[in-house]
Parts: C-alpha cells; sequence; structure tokens
C-alpha cells in the first residue's frame, strides 16, 4: 500500500464522516436528467425535516411535472395532487390535520400556469402552510414548452426564436404578486446552483417550517433552478446561463418577512 | 503544525456525471473518469485528493446526493 492510499483511509473513518445523504431519502435513485436542481432541493427539504425531527408530522403534496414522483423519494407522508391543485390539497389536508406541517413542492407550470387560482387564493386566505417552487423557466416534463416564467427572448421548444413579449405576453414575477397577499408571511428567492445559494435555501426552508409551527401564515420559497435538457446545454453551461439571465430578471433575496414586511 | 484536510467518496454506480461539482471545488480535486458505469455515465472521481479540504462545496451541490464527505485534522 503506498503512502497516499494509506493517508486516504486513515481519513475514511465513521468519525471524520462531515456529510451524508439523509436518512430521508430513500435509497431510489432519481429519476431526474443529470445536473437537474429538482434533486438538490428534495434533499435539502429531507435535510430539513430530519433537523427538525419532524418526519412523523409532515406531509408533503407532490405536483404534476418532472417532480411527479417525489414520493418515491421523500420518505414523509405524500399525496400526489392533480395539475396545479397542490395548494388546494394542502389547504384541506391542513386544515383537517392543523397539527401537521403541509408543503406543496411544485414547478413553474403547475404553480404559475394551469395552478395560479390555487397558489393566489391561498396565499391571500393565508393557509398555514409552505409552497416550494421550482422556477426553471419552462415545462420540463412535457418536453421544454414556454411557461409564464420563461425570459424576454428565451428559446423553448414553442419559442424557437426566443419569446416574443409583443405575442406572448411578458413573463410572470408571482413570487413578487404573492408577496403583495395578506396572506403571506414570508416570501423568498432562493438558488441551488451554488454551494452558498444551497446553505441559504436550506435555512429558508426551515425558516418556512418554523413559521409553519407559530401558524403565521402561508411561506413561499421560490428557488430559480436550471433544466438544461429542455434548455439544451451541458449542465454547467445550463448553471451559467441561470446566473446571467434568470437571477437579473428573478432576483435573490426575501421579498418578505415577518419582521421586515 | 495542524492542517484540515479531506477526502470525498463517491457512489459511482449513482453518480450522473453531470459535473457540476466539478467548478464548485476551490482546488481543483474532482474530475469525471474515462471509465464509466453500468448506466454509461462517466462518473466523478478524486484526481487530486491530497488538495481536499473536505470543504463539502461539491456535496453541496450534488444533484443526486452521491458525494460523502469525510475530514480530518492532521499534523504537517
Ligand atoms: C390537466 C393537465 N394538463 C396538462 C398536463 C400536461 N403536463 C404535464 S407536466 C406539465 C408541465 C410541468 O411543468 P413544470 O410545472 O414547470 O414542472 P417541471 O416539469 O419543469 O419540473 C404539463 C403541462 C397534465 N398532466 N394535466
Amino acid at each position: 500500500m503506498d503512502e497516499q492510499q494509506a493517508k486516504t483511509e486513515d481519513i475514511i473513518k465513521k468519525e471524520n464522516l462531515v456529510f451524508d445523504k439523509t436518512k430521508l431519502l430513500t435509497d431510489k435513485a432519481f429519476h431526474y436528467c443529470p445536473g437537474c436542481g429538482h434533486g438538490v432541493v428534495h434533499r435539502l427539504l429531507m435535510e430539513v425535516i430530519e433537523e427538525l425531527d419532524i418526519q412523523e408530522k409532515t406531509i408533503g403534496i407532490a405536483p404534476v411535472g418532472c417532480s411527479v414522483l417525489a414520493y418515491h423519494y421523500m420518505d414523509i407522508d405524500m399525496q400526489e395532487a392533480a395539475h396545479g391543485r397542490a395548494p388546494a390539497l394542502a389547504t384541506g389536508i391542513k386544515r383537517t390535520l392543523p397539527e401537521k406541517y403541509v408543503f406543496t413542492y411544485q414547478g413553474d407550470g403547475d404553480l404559475a400556469a394551469i395552478g395560479t387560482a390555487e397558489t393566489i387564493h391561498s396565499c391571500n386566505r393565508g393557509e398555514n402552510i409552505t409552497i416550494i417552487f421550482i422556477n426553471n423557466g419552462i415545462y420540463g416534463m412535457t418536453g421544454g414548452q414556454m411557461a409564464p416564467t420563461t425570459l424576454e427572448n428565451m428559446k423553448s421548444s414553442t419559442t424557437p426564436y426566443g419569446r416574443n413579449v409583443k405575442q406572448m405576453g411578458n413573463p410572470l414575477k408571482i413570487t413578487e404578486l404573492v408577496a403583495q397577499l395578506p396572506g403571506t408571511c414570508f416570501v423568498t428567492r432562493q438558488a441551488v446552483h451554488k454551494p452558498a445559494y444551497v446553505r441559504k435555501t436550506k435555512k429558508a426552508i426551515k425558516k418556512a417550517f418554523k413559521y409553519q409551527k407559530q401558524e403565521m401564515g402561508l411561506s413561499f420559497i421560490e428557488i430559480v433552478s436550471n433544466c438544461n435538457s429542455g434548455w439544451k446545454m451541458t449542465p454547467n453551461d445550463a448553471n451559467k446561463w441561470l446566473e446571467n439571465n434568470m437571477l437579473p430578471f428573478y432576483p435573490l433575496g426575501d421579498l418578505k418577512t415577518p419582521e421586515k414586511k | 503544525m495542524a492542517k484540515v484536510t479531506g477526502r470525498i467518496v463517491v457512489d459511482t454506480e449513482q453518480c450522473k456525471g453531470c459535473g457540476v461539482c466539478i467548478p464548485v471545488c476551490p482546488f481543483d480535486v474532482i474530475e469525471l473518469a474515462k471509465e464509466f458505469n453500468s448506466k454509461g455515465f462517466h462518473y466523478a472521481y478524486m484526481k487530486n485528493p491530497e488538495a481536499c479540504t473536505g470543504c463539502m462545496n461539491c456535496a453541496l451541490v450534488c444533484p443526486d446526493a452521491v458525494i460523502k464527505v469525510y475530514r480530518k485534522k492532521v499534523r504537517v
């Protein structure tokens, strides 16, 4: 055995382990494309639920979209919703089981297109739930069609020359919109393509669960994410593109906190 | 003098070779292997293990949670 290998073996020991996959993610491999942000957000959610020790007390609502099978990966109670209806389902579950932590996990097509009514009204009613909103600017699952969140001039399979706002309307900043509603207590926009953003996103999710416990109203966490398959880029190029194009239009940070409305 | 040193262990069968761990590593430790796993993905591995500090950047951005990180203080 050479010296380097001996050194490696000395470091790779149980007592030196500082990062491992959370036990709340099942052993099933994610079906997501290589580099997709969904996996990171799934992991963060499960890490938070593990750290708060609320596995038995949490009910998640899976959407329609790429993350339709989220319940295969998250080892908690989950319910599948019809396309866009997750906040309505979450409302019903939270009202009948108010001691549970209830969250929805939705894409931009699910939350900001077909589910706009459910999103706006659950936010306006101030349901005591948490909405996790993955914004990748596109309908990922169905083949990269334009979503309400698609940027101006951004190419998609239904806007091959780029989104022309004269014809197709403007991209929708639904997070800014729900921040105006009195029922939301915490509205924030985060990302997961860089380590520092990942840390901040995790903190935001933890805060949202804390506010839910304190019955402060609806927490809304947008996560600006990638869709390298839909955008037709390599994973690393997609993350660069996200940084240069998505973030200027969808700036990160808290839009509303209970302390600062 | 004590120095913090680290190692990562990649679950090569589950790694999809997306490579997002590579640019976030401050010490250029990771590379995609020439070999591939049974799914046909070129998995991530440590090309330069001595430089690893166990900072966890790679594991934080890994979409498939296939990276384990170890960290230890060693005397140099
Ligand atoms: C009622 C209904 N209309 C349309 C569809 C087709 N459909 C499936 S997923 C999807 C879009 C999902 O996009 P998004 O919510 O952005 O999630 P992503 O796949 O990008 O994660 C659509 C339109 C459907 N399943 N049900």
